[in-house]
């Protein structure tokens, strides 16, 4: 008995430890990121810059709003999950709903038509293909169409709507109301909740999605915050690789230091919106996640 | 028939989107898969490229593909190795601690990853793994080790993608077993308790064979998406010097289709690795029918 108390404190505290150690590992690496883009460039270089910024400036930040290529990517980030998320909501419920219920004409076959193709795919040519044959590449609504639908999603609004009673429907029915006017007054009002979780894992996915901006557009303003962010990324690879090797043989020290702190304020504007509306949509978030996994 | 047609017409008008939706973007493509028979070039079209045979599918003689086929079967292998188990592991863990209000903030801080794009990842990876002033190189220097230059190493380029893989998606996967967790009856915990059991025999006799079924469906649903190894994640990390080991079926196609206009090629190649796919969810459905009783469909 004894023994058994102290190996449940010894594991009590193993058990917090390693959380701790799991909090830490996840939170510093943001955090770094965070601080390093709120201290001054010349100050970064002289290293040791950690976990609070050493000279505090905002010029990282200044810049990034001069650059008018990220701003322009931030504007058509942000137009695309505006429209995008919220229309693919829309579609989404309009399919899920009939598919909820049993009088829908040829139920089983219509179930079929949608799931295939979350197995099987014709690939990334033939679809590009696709793209070009309806003009699409290169123009906006290459963000916007081919997301609106999402079987994935629809599958956990309609896991949900089966939930829903049949009766208010019946009722609305003997009312004269059609299944339109059903949809939009009775079925959508009682699934907001989960609507809501739809609508934002689509937003979220519009916010950080780069390849279709990277694979089917050219024109510079219709490049996407995080396609902007890949073109830094590899531009600054590029470089590095040149200077890192340098650095191996104890050679010059780089120069472009400044681009450094301006792509950490860069990653902040990306992630700083997700960080900042996550603490109130948790919640949501969790619910979208596990109504899937019931049905699957 | 008809009369319930016209009953329900409001139904068909309300699928109509998603129906003509997917046709555009998920079957006609699979429809221009003929592409890998046939010799495309710019300019033609799906339909009216001649035909030739398998000569597209020359790749498989190629060195090169079967050094890529060999890069996506060890990331994948990798990820699930480490993947499977850690968030089984972390929920345990979770479940262990009392004291709600930490749960609770342990839980929040290790979802929030999963919200952040791969891109956001790389630079983060990048600012820690830099050889001037990075984090983690500065805590090897300080110990007495060398500098590593990790994003440019051959053999620190699977580490790097597990671990920043573990690190993205690891806590937003504990929410499926915690969720299995609560519905474990809490009279099995007191019984145990009188038994004199401690918290790790309950974890063991209790915990973990309530999770199982939880366990078990999501090992079947990881199945199909295996070789999908995740180009997102992959493609903005490889670089010149790494491409030896990070080259991957997706990156591969991409380059040699869209870059550089081998399209009857990499149509083959992308064929191919849908088939694998596909059969990879056969056979688990399969599975998953002879230990559940129920597939997937």
């Amino acid at each position: 008995m004894v023994s058994s108390r102290f190996g449940d404190y010894f594991f009590k505290f193993f058990v917090y430890l390693i959380l701790t150690i799991v909090l830490l590992v996840t939170f510093l690496p943001f955090w770094n990121i965070l601080v390093l883009s709120l201290n001054s460039a010349e100050d970064t270089v002289r290293g040791g810059v950690y976990l609070w910024p050493r000279a505090w400036t905002l010029d990282s930040y200044n810049q990034i709003l001069k650059d008018s290529e990220i701003m322009n990517g931030l504007w058509v980030t942000v137009k695309r999950t505006v429209i995008g998320a919220p229309l693919s909501v829309l579609v989404i419920t309009m399919l899920a709903y009939p598919l909820s219920r049993r009088n829908l004409v040829g139920r089983k076959g219509w179930n079929l038509y949608f799931v295939f193709t979350m197995y099987f795919a014709g690939g990334l040519i033939p679809y590009y293909m696709v793209l070009k044959a309806l003009n699409m590449i290169d123009t906006f609504s290459v963000f916007i169409l081919p997301s609106l639908m999402n079987v994935f999603y629809m599958i956990i609004v309609r896991t949900f709507m089966e939930g829903l009673p049949y009766e208010i429907e019946e009722s609305a029915k003997v009312d004269g109301a059609n299944d339109l006017t059903i949809f939009f007054r009775i079925v959508l009002p009682l699934t907001t909740p989960v609507l809501a979780t739809v609508g934002l894992f689509q937003a979220i996915g519009h916010w950080n999605s780069w390849f279709d901006s990277y694979a089917f557009t050219y024109s510079s303003d219709l490049k996407t915050l995080q396609a902007v962010l890949v073109k830094i990324l590899s531009q600054f690879q590029t470089g590095s690789m040149v200077s890192q090797t340098q650095m191996l043989a104890n050679s010059a020290k780089r120069n472009a230091v400044s681009s450094d702190t301006i792509r950490m304020a860069a990653t902040m504007v990306a992630t700083l919106p997700i960080v900042l509306v996550y603490p109130f949509l948790q919640k949501y978030f969790v619910k979208g996640m596990t109504l899937g996994a019931v049905k699957s | 028939m008809l009369a319930r047609l016209s009953k329900y017409r409001w139904q068909y008008v309300m699928i109509l989107p998603a129906v003509v939706l997917l046709f555009l973007f998920s079957y006609i493509p699979m429809a221009g898969i003929q592409v890998a028979f046939k010799d495309f070039h710019i300019g033609g079209t799906i339909w009216n490229s001649p035909w030739v045979g398998l000569e597209n599918f020359s790749f498989l003689q190629d060195d090169q593909f079967w050094i890529v086929v060999k890069n996506t079967i060890w990331i994948a292998l990798l990820k699930f190795i480490f993947g499977f188990p850690a968030p089984i592991i972390l929920a345990l863990l979770i479940n262990e601690v009392r004291n709600n209000a930490f749960k609770r903030f342990v839980q929040s801080v290790s979802y929030l990853p999963h919200f952040f794009s791969w891109i956001v990842v790389a630079y983060i990876l990048q600012s820690l793994l830099t050889l001037d002033g990075g984090l983690v190189n500065q805590l090897i220097v300080n110990m007495g080790g060398d500098p590593v230059f990790f994003l440019g190493s051959t053999e620190w380029f699977r580490p790097m993608i597990v671990a920043s893989g573990l690190w993205k998606e690891v806590g937003w996967n504990t929410i499926l077993y915690l969720a299995a967790i609560t519905t474990i009856d809490p009279q099995l915990y007191e019984a145990a308790k009188v038994e004199g059991a401690g918290r790790l025999a309950q974890i063991r006799h209790i915990t973990l064979p309530g999770m199982m079924p939880t366990i078990a469906i999501v090992l079947i649903l990881s199945m199909p998406s295996l070789i999908a190894v995740g180009m997102d994640q992959i493609y903005p990390l490889m670089n010149p010097a790494n491409q030896p080991v990070a080259d991957v079926l997706d990156t591969y196609i991409l380059r040699s289709g869209l870059q550089q206009g081998y399209f009857g090629m990499a149509t083959a190649i992308g064929l191919l690795s849908s088939v694998i796919s596909l059969i990879l969810v056969l056979v688990t459905n399969q599975l998953a029918r002879k230990f559940n009783g129920e597939g997937l469909w």
